[in-house]
């Protein structure tokens, strides 16, 4: 039994620098939540991003930028072109590791926070993003469908065309309100939050959270993919059944 | 109040689509067609992925074919034997079809495929029926109708392998019969379709089928190729949406039920020719969109997840 108090101390003597180097650490942040549903009322959410800084008395309280990302995709952009006066799907770029969703979030204009190669680097904004098309990288067109690409995601709400406003509260806290629209891809997502100061990064931290279809929605997307035979043997015996009760229930003798 | 699709991927008002199945199954319940020609472009209208509207609507008319077909049963409208043939034809259509369509959606051109389908199918049978039901109308009101032969005999009467179908009071080659039903099979799977709007006017005018019979028989084999189009698209791409297609057919069944006493108190000659006004508005519509420049003519598919 006596053995145990200095266990215990020399564990506290231990864990005592880590929590107290903890506590010092200037960037403490979380995920309202960290598992979305979609399910089969799914609209789509708001992703609530907090933390706290530690301030130095006395010294700028410094900058947070936000960047959260969806799944990486394979993308073909496809350009229309007319022929014989019909507009018809021609030329095409296959783009790699493109995120499926992407959003940005701070809480000054970007350009006061950061400079272009960091931004660059971090990928922070839709047109830093790095992604390369499949094949034909020299290709002049290549750009082209590069924006284009960017410009449909817009379009689809998949990536933001604004910057959401990181808030603070007091001194030391932070918020910011990230909205998933409903179209999402589901997958893995991140959510990477970096503290600058004076244009420089003073400390970055990435957390993931997780979208998955969840209830009804998720068994039948998962069956059809799964069991295909089977799903479409359920669909069509579904089809005849009801067909057949509507026939019954209409029935005029 | 919003539903999301799990195989479209989309979120969508459930009224929506019951009030879409409800109108589209009113028409099709006036006009006895299936209705799938003027859901699939609404479908694709309203956001839905054109591969999953196609398939989802071959699923949900399955299920509208299935409730028409008894009322014509019960009457002995239906030729088994003929439709049976029609079907064969419809099955191995079905299969070039589908086929088809997976190798185009593989090289994203699928979309024009369905649109230039739609344009030149609808096109033709739409003018066609309006010229013959103004036609039919110009002719009453000047008092000239002729009464016409139960059919005409051509060449197609010619060919080999003859079968007798009793019910159709036919004799002709098994071969006719086979191909309209290889070629509507085909469309089906293209166009989201039951293929009645091709497969009627087909049995009415090439075949010599008697009116009364021809759509009890059309729906009968519309049953089953419809359910095997639903089949090969949900084993090749797993495009069909149950949900989506169940939703549709709760206010398709209830419209039709409407449409059909609604249509019992118009002229044939009217229904038709309102039925053909619309064949050509829908068409009038694809054929504008594959014409007219695109705000983007830029469009963007995921091919897959890492």
């Amino acid at each position: 039994m006596r053995h145990w108090i200095p266990c215990f101390l020399l564990t506290l003597a231990m864990a005592l620098p880590a929590a107290s180097a903890r506590a010092a650490a200037p960037l403490l942040t979380d995920i309202s939540s960290h598992l979305v549903s979609v399910t089969s009322s799914f609209t789509g959410t708001d992703l609530l991003i907090f933390g706290a800084i530690d301030t130095v008395p006395d010294a700028p309280r410094g900058d947070i930028v936000i960047v959260v990302r969806g799944p990486a995709q394979d993308v073909v952009v496809r350009r229309k072109e007319r022929v014989a006066g019909i507009w018809v799907n021609s030329t095409a770029f296959t783009f790699k590791s493109l995120p499926g969703f992407y959003a940005v979030a701070a809480s000054a204009p970007l350009a006061e926070i950061l400079s272009a190669s960091q931004a660059r680097r971090l990928e922070v904004g839709s047109e830093n993003l790095r992604f390369t098309p499949e094949k034909g990288l020299g290709d002049p067109e290549a750009p082209l469908f590069k924006t284009a690409l960017i410009r449909n995601r817009l379009r689809d709400g998949l990536f933001s065309r604004e910057t959401a406003t990181v808030s603070f509260l007091g001194g030391t806290l932070f918020r910011a309100n990230i909205h998933i629209p409903a179209n999402v891809p589901v997958g893995s997502y991140t959510a990477s939050i970096y503290l600058f100061r004076d244009g420089d990064i003073i400390e970055g931290q990435t957390t993931s959270l997780l979208i998955q279809k969840f209830g009804v929605g998720r068994t039948i997307f998962d069956f059809a993919h799964d069991q295909p035979f089977f799903y479409a043997l359920i669909a069509v015996l579904l089809a005849l059944l009801s067909g057949w009760a509507a026939a019954l229930f209409f029935r005029r003798d | 109040m919003p539903i999301y699709l799990p195989i479209a991927e989309m979120t969508v008002d459930v009224f929506l689509l019951l009030g879409m199945g409800a109108v589209i199954g009113f028409l099709s319940g006036m006009f006895g067609v299936g209705g799938g020609f003027l859901m699939t472009p609404l479908l694709i209208f309203i956001g839905v992925p054109p591969a999953v509207a196609v398939a989802s609507q071959a699923n949900q008319i399955v299920a509208s074919s299935v409730s028409g077909v008894f009322a014509h049963w019960r009457r002995g409208n239906v030729d088994f034997k003929m439709g049976l043939v029609l079907l064969a034809g419809g099955i191995a259509g079905s299969f070039v079809g589908a086929g088809i369509f997976t190798l185009l959606e593989k090289i994203g051109q699928v979309e024009l495929l369905i649109s230039l389908s739609y344009v030149f199918f609808l096109g033709i049978i739409g003018f066609m029926m309006l010229f013959e039901s103004v036609g039919a109308l110009v002719k009453q009101k000047r008092g000239t109708m002729k009464r016409r032969k139960l059919h005409q005999h051509t060449f197609l009467h010619g060919l080999p392998f003859k079968m007798r179908f009793r019910r159709s009071k036919l004799y002709i080659s098994a071969m006719l019969p086979l191909g309209i039903g290889f070629l509507v099979g085909i469309l089906s799977a293209i166009m989201g379709v039951g293929g009645g709007f091709i497969m009627v006017p087909a049995m009415i005018y090439l075949l010599g089928v008697p009116t009364n019979v021809v759509v009890g028989t059309s729906l009968f084999q519309i049953i089953f190729v419809s359910a095997n189009v639903t089949f090969l698209h949900a084993v090749a791409t797993q495009t069909v949406d149950a949900m989506l297609a169940l939703l549709l057919l709760a206010g398709a069944v209830i419209g039709a039920q409407f449409g059909t006493r609604f249509s019992s108190r118009l002229r044939g000659e009217y229904v038709r020719g309102l039925l053909a006004l619309m064949v050509v508005i829908v068409c009038g519509k694809m054929a504008y969109d594959l014409v007219a420049t695109p705000l983007d003519a830029y469009s963007i598919s995921v091919i897959g997840d890492e």
